[in-house]
């Protein structure tokens, strides 16, 4: 297997000597980070994605007749790590700007670096609100439906259920503090009649579920939200259901119906679960269904929501530069600002007032099939809907 | 009354596994005095076999056979491990094998994932055992029970093989006095060998019973081995019962911690872990043990000053620094900002180690708390870059004085594992104090201010203060206290008879140690701009011991030249593969073989060498 | 007036079994004391408790009339007392010279002085110390090289570092050549009776013992049993019979 997969091979410290005298003026670099070594089972599809759309944009001809390259870094996982990569590429490699990112603290860490060096940044997956709102600066865009859009999606269906008692599990960080917190407003707003029986937030990755099942079980709630992925999913769900704890009651999850969560679990995968994600097996768009066949055409296997945050970031930061007719960061951020492109899931929108796009999500609920997890019933929720006004979201972003 | 029973019986069952981990770690540790950091490693590969194994397998014999057949397979390659690797270490000064242990963790990750795949597998469930059983109004999942039986009977099935076996009683007898086996004309190699097959199986059994519980995925090493190091610490080095003892301790706390108080869970064992250490330093049942490997200091030939060419190199490599802005561009000058703060970084747990004869395991500790302090006091208080320079190395020096009266009753392992606890804890409140901290999304727009704001007079600011700490710890360690210091460790007996205060001197060189750590934490947070709970994790701490391992513990230029290297390698490692912990792993490893004495010391050693061949003979280093 | 060194019921036990009980002694300025005794019968554990490692379970030390029961060795060394280990105590990763000033250190204040460097301090006073015990000439060699006799004479010249009134010796010509022994123990004696320093030691080397000790005192199973004269010692029908159970009182150590 070779060592180097994506990256170029270049001499380190070296490199920001030679690039001066660079001789391929129709390139246009872009940055890419993200967490390859840490989270590579969404990371992977999601690099899958955006090669995909690179090389789909160059062989139309590229951006103006300009070629688009990435420069694609690792950050570990840490925040740090991707300020260093952030640092490597801009001053480096002279990127035009950034897009990327995975963990919420990175894509914050991002932020804030493209407002300090006045970067043109287009975050992909970063779920947290502050992203756009309150630590929201006029450099960064982002993509994907954040955790207030989710838990708005997951609290309309929640409403209509009948539970009144609701206990919460989610992991002890800001993602899931903040999904559970923004869960709790709107569906306490919807119905002032529901109680918060419980609460969990276990160590993200150390779930103790026995325990913490046996501790939910106790609080006799009507309904559960759950925010756990991953490991921690398999686990909940595994001892949830020997012990019977999800018997007789509604379970509320974010991202579960995202294959990168919901295959592993394979005919274990929970039933009747209210979750967001992503069902690429019954959508019918027809950009979808040309999306979906040039993926399994090219890679042999289905996307993953991966997959399409990385093709549609790609496409995003294309179209911002077809518009921008030029690569500074003023032009860049002028062109984003309210840009309209076409998705895999529709049209969307990156709202000029909190840089917010409106990529929805699916919501449905869980079901076994031909021993696999899947999602039915599935609704495409658009984003746009589930944003507060931009008036609203814009007094939420600091005055600067 | 229901719940609170069903409460301890989830707490017992988690406790299984981890017992299992932990006496295998136990054991090692107790005839080989390797602290093997590579146990969480061979947990996670005997549930990948397990899982390729049971998958193949089927059938309820099949699912038995395969978890069996991987913790044997595993057992198999840690042996092969032991005679390929540790045993061209074993006579290295303690840490060293940590160090090695810890590269074949950091290639494992990389290689389960080039093997399995980076997906979350999710194995099959026990044959048999997939329902559960009413226990007064609560279900017990029957796995639950088979593992709640599990553990009590390894624990047996241990104490039989311990006490009624010639093996056993040789490895009784080889953790009590080693030298006393080496006399009986037992085969020492092969003892160790054996040792360390058995405690790997029994890591790779404990992981490969989660499969039916749980995810196998790339990153349970990390999330298992320090807890492990919680539980055999707790228990006492050495002790399989106490081992025991402390998994079910831990576990119950997690299963009760929860109840009380769920987001408290992060912290809880590791302050029990403190206050164990500090109350009963060797651990529930553990009992004091002399050290088995060479000292750090048997490293250290005595110190002398820089000969004129090392003093004509130092003012070379200064001058050369003063003028990089000129030659680099604002990428390399980040890079080599980074570099300068490892230095400092490196420098003061290096003073700490080599003078103060202490490797800390929770150096980043006072890294973090000085970034924090910075950070804090830029966000809070609205304080200046030049007085949160000041301010993150004083709640540093708060934090090392606070610790550090406690960690310096304390030496060796158990140093280090009381230092990692203190660590653990500061990293848990940065994390979990989210209306202060930021928690992990940590704290932001520390940037510095107008003037320094350039790359190059940031650079410049950085190797003034580095260069001018590094110089002082230097200049400190050949002074009066320095000596003192030395004398310490060097012999605490001698020190003492000389009216030296041993405990007084170490706890002064571990605050200065961190209030240099905090200066570092304090111009890193405005190099990036931001702190995240990262500076105070586990990792942190890593990254010192290796950086300091790697230059030579034994001179203060193996900090600096420790630093560059890994530093720079590991940024440039970063960039150019995706299996940068693959690579540097190995490369960790083989350093470690092959210059045990570490960069810096190896030139330091060769240098003398060429000196010593002059006719003017001394006695050789 | 009171002697040097008092020692008034000193004992020590470890749960039920007891190490030492009631020893009582004196010991004036000049002295040489042996403090003889078969193996296990209490001396380290006395050694142990008179120069503050161990704290007694009952008893008084007193020093020139100061009471010292139970400080830490560091205080004990402040009031005058310095002390060789049976198994010398040596800082082996420093040079001869380094060892004996960084003996020096503590009191003459030092020991936290981050100014100048210790290769400066008090160069005179540590070759003195060297001279006298014959190591001057190694100055500059490791601590870590040297022979086992070098290293006891190194020992000495670190005791008599910080001027004790009282030296306690364990064992101090064990591991040495017989022709080094008989030079170590003059020496020893030759400072007793210049410097007036008191000195206790233990010894197995019965010659040694009655060729240089103003006084004997017998230890077995933690209780003195007899106290005298070289002469007198040696006559002595118990000790007699406690050495000669053990076969030690004229030939080697035993196992």
């Amino acid at each position: 297997m070779p060592l180097i997969p994506t990256c170029r091979i270049a001499a380190g410290l070296l490199l920001a000597a030679l690039t001066a005298g660079q001789t391929m003026a129709a390139t246009i670099k872009i940055g890419e980070i993200n967490s390859y070594s840490t989270l590579p089972a969404f990371t992977e599809p999601y690099r899958k994605g955006w090669q995909m759309a690179l090389d789909e944009i160059n062989k139309a001809g590229g951006v103006h007749g300009d070629t688009l390259e990435v420069i694609s870094k690792d950050d570990a996982g840490k925040p740090s790590d991707a300020l260093t990569a952030a640092n490597d590429l801009i001053a480096g490699e002279g990127v035009a700007f950034l897009m990327g990112g995975f963990f919420s603290n990175v894509g914050l860490a991002l932020a804030d670096y493209a407002k300090q060096r006045e970067v043109f940044y287009l975050a992909g997956e970063p779920l947290t609100d502050a992203m756009v709102w309150q630590d929201g600066n006029h450099f960064t865009f982002r993509l994907r439906p954040s955790n207030y859009m989710q838990a708005a999606m997951l609290a309309e269906e929640a409403a209509k259920l009948p539970a009144k008692r609701w206990a919460t599990i989610a992991p002890n960080y800001e993602f899931g503090q903040s999904a559970v917190a923004v869960f709790k407003k709107l569906l306490s707003a919807k119905r002032p009649d529901v109680e918060w029986v419980g609460e969990q937030w276990p160590p993200q990755g150390k779930l103790d579920a026995g325990a913490v099942v046996q501790a939910i079980a106790a609080t006799e709630p009507d309904a559960i939200l759950n925010v756990t992925f991953g490991a921690d999913l398999v686990k909940l769900v595994r001892e949830g259901q020997a012990r019977g704890l999800f018997k007789d009651r509604s379970v509320v999850s974010f991202l579960t119906g995202e294959p990168e969560y919901l295959d592993p679990l394979k005919d274990e995968a929970p039933v009747g679960w209210i979750v967001t994600g992503y069902p690429w097996y019954t959508i019918t768009t027809p950009e979808h269904a040309a999306f979906l066949k040039a993926y399994e055409d090219r890679y042999h296997e289905p996307p993953r929501l991966g997959s399409i945050v990385g093709y549609t970031l790609m496409k995003s930061a294309a179209a911002i530069i077809a518009k921008a007719k030029d690569t500074d960061t003023e032009s860049l951020v002028e062109a984003a600002s309210g840009i309209g492109l076409d998705s895999p899931f529709g049209p969307i929108v990156f709202r000029a007032a909190d840089h917010q796009s409106t990529l929805g999500a699916f919501v449905g609920t869980t079901a076994v099939k031909d021993g696999k997890g899947v999602m039915v019933n599935t609704v495409y929720k658009a984003g746009g809907d589930f944003l507060p006004s931009e008036a609203e979201a814009a007094s939420l972003r600091p005055k600067d | 009354m229901s719940l609170l029973l069903a409460q301890f019986l989830a707490g017992l069952a988690s406790a299984a596994s981890l017992f299992l981990v932990a006496s295998g770690l136990s054991l090692i540790f107790g005839v080989t005095r390797v602290v093997n950091f590579a146990h969480g490693a061979f947990y996670m590969l005997g549930a990948y076999l397990a899982y390729s194994l049971t998958t193949h397998l089927t059938g309820p014999l099949g699912f038995w056979l395969g978890i069996l057949a991987a913790a044997l397979l595993s057992g198999i390659i840690g042996g092969v491990l032991e005679i390929l690797l540790l045993r061209r270490i074993y006579h290295a000064p303690e840490l060293f094998q940590l160090l090695a242990t810890f590269g074949v963790t950091l290639a494992t990750q990389d290689l389960v994932i080039l093997i399995w795949g980076p997906d979350d597998l999710v194995g099959p469930r026990a044959p048999g055992l997939t329902g559960a059983l009413p226990i007064l109004g609560q279900f017990l999942p029957t796995y639950d029970i088979f593992l709640i039986v599990i553990g009590p009977l390894v624990l047996c099935l241990l104490w039989l093989l311990l006490h009624r076996t010639r093996f056993g009683i040789l490895l009784r007898a080889a953790t009590q006095d080693r030298e006393m086996v080496g006399a009986l004309g037992v085969n020492q190699k092969w003892l160790f060998t054996s040792v360390f097959a058995l405690g790997v199986f029994l890591a790779a059994l404990g992981g490969a019973l989660q499969l039916p519980r749980t995810a196998v995925t790339h990153g349970m090493d990390l999330s298992v081995i320090v807890e492990v190091f919680v539980v055999v610490v707790i228990g006492g080095l050495g002790s399989v019962p106490g081992a025991f003892l402390a998994a079910v301790l831990v576990a119950e706390l997690n299963a009760f911690g929860i109840l009380i108080y769920p987001a408290i869970s992060l912290v809880l064992v590791f302050l029990v872990m403190a206050i164990v250490l500090v109350v009963r330093p060797y651990g529930l049942l553990g009992r004091r043990e002399g050290a088995a490997r060479a000292p750090l200091g048997a490293l250290l030939r005595p110190w002398r000053p820089l000969h004129w060419v090392g003093s004509l190199g130092v003012a070379v490599v200064l001058a050369l620094a003063t003028l990089l802005p000129f030659g680099l561009g604002r990428y390399g000058l980040g890079v080599a900002t980074e570099i300068l703060i490892a230095i400092l970084f490196a420098g003061s747990l290096q003073f700490l180690m080599s003078v103060g004869g202490r490797a800390s395991f929770g150096h980043a500790a006072y890294f973090g708390l000085g970034a924090y302090g910075a950070a804090l006091a830029v966000k809070w208080l609205g304080a200046p870059m030049e007085l949160a320079l000041l301010a993150g190395p004083a709640l540093a020096i708060l934090g090392a004085a606070l610790f550090g009266w406690f960690c310096v009753r304390l030496s060796g392992v158990y140093f280090a594992m009381l230092t990692l606890a203190f660590a653990q804890i500061v990293w848990s409140i940065a994390f979990q104090w989210v209306t202060v901290t930021g928690g992990d999304n940590g704290m932001l727009g520390i940037w510095p201010p107008r003037w320094a704001a350039r790359a190059p007079t940031f650079y410049w600011m950085t190797l003034l203060l580095t260069a001018a700490v590094v110089l002082g710890l230097r200049h400190l360690t050949f002074s009066p206290f320095g000596y003192a210091l030395r004398a310490a460790w060097d012999s605490e007996l001698r020190a003492e008879a000389q009216g030296l205060r041993p405990k007084r001197l170490q706890w002064l060189a571990f605050t200065i140690a961190g209030a240099v750590a905090g200066l570092a934490g304090a111009l890193f947070a405005f190099f990036k701009g931001s702190v995240f709970p990262d500076a105070i994790g586990i990792g942190q701490s890593i990254d010192g011991l290796v950086m300091v391992l790697l230059g030579g513990v034994g001179t203060v230029s193996g900090a600096v030249i420790g630093a560059i290297a890994y530093k720079a390698g590991s940024i440039w490692l970063l960039s150019q593969t995706d299996y940068s912990r693959l690579v540097l792993g190995l490369l960790i490893v083989f350093l470690v073989v092959l210059f045990p004495k570490g960069i810096a010391g190896s030139l330091q050693a060769a240098w003398l060498t060429i000196r010593t061949r002059r006719p003017k003979t001394g006695p050789g280093a | 007036m009171s002697a040097l060194l008092e020692v008034e019921n000193l004992a020590k036990s470890y749960g039920g079994v007891h190490a030492v009980r009631g020893v009582s002694f004196a010991l004036e300025p000049g002295e040489v004391v042996a403090l003889i005794g078969p193996n296990g019968a209490g001396k380290s554990t006395c050694f142990n408790m008179l120069n503050g490692q161990i704290r007694p379970s009952a008893g008084k030390v007193r020093l020139d009339g100061h009471d010292m029961t139970g400080l830490g060795p560091p205080e004990v060394s402040r009031l005058g007392v310095g002390r060789t280990f049976q198994i010398t105590a040596t800082f082996a990763t420093m040079t001869v010279r380094e060892n004996v000033q960084v003996s020096l250190l503590a009191q003459a204040g030092r020991a936290f002085s981050p100014w100048r460097r210790l290769a400066a301090f008090a160069v005179d006073r540590a070759t003195d110390l060297l001279e006298l015990v014959g190591m001057a000439e190694a100055a500059a060699r490791p601590a870590g090289e040297l022979a086992y006799g070098d290293l006891k004479r190194l020992e000495l010249a670190i005791a008599l570092a910080t001027s004790p009134r009282l030296l306690l010796m364990d064992e101090p010509t064990a591991g040495m050549a017989p022709g080094e022994r008989i030079i170590l123990m003059r020496l020893m004696a030759k400072l007793a009776k210049e410097k007036g320093i008191g000195v206790l030691f233990t010894e197995h080397d019965m010659d040694a013992v009655f060729e240089h000790a103003t006084r004997v005192m017998v230890l077995d199973r933690g209780q003195l049993i007899a106290t005298g004269t070289p002469a007198l010692i040696r006559e002595d029908a118990t000790v007699k019979a406690v050495y000669l159970g053990e076969g030690l009182l004229y030939g080697e150590p035993g196992p």
